[in-house]
């Protein structure tokens, strides 16, 4: 509660650093490296091993390399849009990252609306997407923008439909009362641990992870990359820093929707028999974001390393038939229980 | 398994071909996509000209050619012993079943027949030609569809077979080791033993890739019904191999013929499909790796002893006349129609490859099918880009 007592620009000040500086630079880099070893292993390879100990460094490894790469511009492309996409992608999901909190006081912006605010946030990627496809001024990359205009409009609905069920029980759109709702709660009367929503909100918590995973254009939804197909789709005509920023915008999207899901249904900062709102879950807090946030990391590169893709109808009827459905009745189940109870 | 019927596949059929000829007729103007010759789906140079109404295929045109390298015409420059390292880079995957067909042909023409003990090595070598071969495209299909990890898992069982194959002959890929009347080098010492634990590696790699590609839902739901080939239509396109008989024609040369080889004295089952669309043809080519292995096992029981080389002449001439000798390859007939005038090399030879007539079904099979389809159906009809082009 020190941060409390200052004034609010410097409060403002010292948590963007801290949290900048402290949490999300060596967990980028933790997750990425995290990410690469795990996904080597499940296809029986090493991943990064020479840049530095155990390969940590290979995130700095691929900015040094791609940095002296030709930045090229296709001849009949959009020149400006062109240049532009990569940022808007990566802009849109380091968004996300603000209202995700990491502690009592270790947060960006405390928003009375934050999981509203991050879903809007997320979904602007699809903007840099449909432009990157239109600006290359090629066929693969269009159809590829195209898809994943399409596909990300469809798994947008199930996602937020998932969320409202964490929201109608925690009773607030704020991320850092749902944590308290959740460290605070108790199922049926048995509140020891808490109630982390995954235990309550099981079918929300794998209808956010499908749909995470098809925003996030991963396998089995990687319809708009499907480097079989289209040649990577709207990433086709890319090439050094420009390339390496999708690629960065993927991976930190990933980590963003883990860490949502983590606030959302794990519990976020909180562990059962730690007192949510000491000062030292500052510094443990984001330990154990981070480490949930890799758990469900994990379930996702888990998924898409082992599924083959869908077919773009196939995926559609996934999404309207299936998804959005199940969790509207997991809405009515929880707004009935919610009374009930 | 359950099969589709007659009926369904009529069905499939013309529901696809009336919708293609819906949007005909409506006259949305259509998009020309080039398909290759630079695309990772083609693994190669095959260039498909693919005329689009929105997602869905109007017409597809393949046009090979990017990579021919002249082997028909460069055999009449090279004398008979030289032309098995021609050979050996036309279905650059299953390398040494290429070299077989040529050698028997050259072999009936000079009425000599390669002692029991070669002809059983030959068999053993061609058997793992096609495991190393089909083992890549069972990863690769994977890739095709979108599952990454079964790619490394293929190329990781693979080594161990071209291992062998590098134990023997000193080459991992271009083995160039049959010779006329014989082979080359004898096996050895324990070569046979490693071979049946290399062969437990090669089933254990298709339990997993039934476990991980065949037997998962998207994998099915993506292939299932997709680029159906009806019996008439495969015979009358002169398909052959796996995609033959996944269309469920029972053929297969290896029973069908007589060899000098050693086949008929292993026991194994030709594994037909009913069904003729992409998933048989995937379930067909998988059950082959594991026959195969059957096979493999079975003659490494019973290899004779004696020599490895017949009585062949220092210089070989072989007398005048015409020979045509095919085999079961791994991608399907392949076939060497010699003719020869008493010289040091054949006056003309004929390559006949199975890749070039099962890409000839591609006009048919992809109309009406969509953008995503077309990678699969190519990946399940399994070309090999040098076996199209020669």
């Amino acid at each position: 509660m020190i941060l409390a007592a200052l004034p609010y620009w410097e409060s403002t000040i010292i948590r963007v650093v801290l949290v900048l500086a402290a949490v999300l630079l060596p967990a980028g880099t933790f997750v990425y490296v995290f990410l690469f070893k795990m996904m080597s292993f499940m296809q029986s390879r090493l991943g990064p091993m020479e840049a530095g100990p155990y390969g940590s460094l290979q995130l700095l490894a691929e900015v040094g390399k791609s940095l002296q790469k030709e930045d090229i511009f296709p001849e009949r492309a959009d020149r400006t849009l062109f240049a532009l996409a990569p940022y808007i992608v990566v802009g849109s999901v380091l968004l996300v990252y603000v209202v995700i909190p990491f502690g009592p006081d270790a947060w960006f912006a405390n928003l009375d609306t934050g999981i509203f605010y991050a879903l809007a946030v997320s979904s602007l990627s699809v903007i840099g997407i449909l432009v990157a496809g239109w600006a290359s001024a090629n066929k693969y990359s269009l159809m590829g923008g195209l898809r994943a205009a399409g596909q990300l409009i469809a798994y947008e609905l199930p996602m937020v439909l998932a969320v409202v069920g964490v929201v109608i029980q925690a009773g607030s759109l704020n991320l850092i009362q749902i944590v308290n709702s959740q460290a605070n709660g108790s199922i049926f009367g048995f509140g020891a641990l808490g109630n982390p929503f995954i235990l309550t909100q099981f079918v929300a918590f794998g209808l956010f992870l499908m749909a995470a995973q098809a925003e996030l254009s991963q396998a089995p939804f990687d319809m708009p990359v499907a480097e079989s197909e289209l040649v990577s789709g709207y990433m086709t005509e890319y090439s050094g820093m420009r390339f390496l920023l999708f690629f960065i915008g993927e991976f930190a999207s990933a980590g963003a929707f883990a860490a949502l899901a983590a606030t959302l249904f794990l519990g976020g900062w909180w562990l059962p028999g730690l007192d949510l709102n000491a000062n030292y879950m500052n510094v443990i807090g984001p330990i154990v974001v981070l480490t949930k946030m890799m758990l469900v990391a994990f379930l996702i590169f888990w998924f898409r390393f082992t599924y083959p893709r869908f077919r773009e109808d196939q995926l559609q009827t996934l999404a309207w038939k299936y998804l959005i459905p199940i969790s509207l009745a997991n809405i009515m189940v929880t707004a009935v229980l919610k009374v009930v109870f | 398994m359950t099969a589709i019927t007659e009926r369904q596949q009529r069905a499939y059929i013309g529901a696809i071909a009336a919708e293609a000829r819906v949007n005909v007729e409506l006259e949305t103007e259509g998009m020309t996509l080039n398909i290759g010759p630079q695309h990772p789906a083609t693994h190669g140079t095959l260039r498909i000209v693919v005329k689009l109404d929105g997602e869905q295929v109007i017409d597809a045109q393949p046009i090979p050619g990017y990579m021919h390298r002249g082997y028909e015409k460069l055999t009449e420059v090279r004398t008979y012993p030289q032309v098995t390292t021609l050979v050996n880079r036309i279905d650059w995957l299953g390398h040494f079943a290429n070299e077989v067909p040529f050698i028997l042909g050259a072999e009936q023409l000079m009425g000599i027949e390669a002692p029991p003990r070669a002809q059983w090595i030959r068999t053993i070598f061609f058997e793992l030609a096609r495991q190393a071969n089909i083992t890549l495209f069972l990863g690769d299909l994977g890739a095709q569809i979108g599952a990454i990890t079964p790619v490394f898992y293929a190329f990781r069982d693979r080594e161990h077979v071209l291992n062998l194959m590098e134990s023997v002959t000193g080459g991992r890929f271009h083995p160039n080791f049959d010779r006329i009347g014989g082979l080359k080098d004898d096996l050895p010492k324990g070569w046979v033993e490693e071979c049946k634990a290399v062969m437990v590696r090669v089933k254990g790699f298709c339990d997993q890739i039934e476990d991980l590609l065949m037997g998962n839902e998207i994998f099915q739901a993506r292939l299932r019904g997709v680029g159906i080939i009806p019996k008439d239509i495969a015979l009358s396109y002169g398909l052959s191999g796996a995609n033959l008989r996944a269309s469920g024609v029972d053929w297969d040369l290896r029973r069908d013929r007589d060899y000098p080889l050693a086949w008929k004295h292993a026991d194994f089952n030709v594994i037909t499909h009913p069904d003729g669309d992409a998933f048989a043809r995937c379930w067909v080519r998988l059950q082959e790796v594991r026959e195969s292995a059957k096979i493999v096992e079975q003659l490494c029981d019973g290899i004779p002893a004696g020599p490895i080389m017949a009585k062949v002449p220092r210089i070989i001439k072989v007398p005048a006349g015409e020979a045509w000798v095919s085999t079961e390859n791994p991608l399907g007939e392949m076939g060497y129609y010699i003719v020869s005038k008493g010289d040091l090399g054949p006056f003309r030879c004929k390559i006949r490859s199975a890749s070039f007539n099962n890409i000839s079904v591609v006009p048919w099979v992809m109309k009406g099918v969509y953008v995503p389809d077309v990678i699969a159906i190519l990946a399940s009809l399994y070309f090999i880009l040098g076996d199209i082009d020669r």
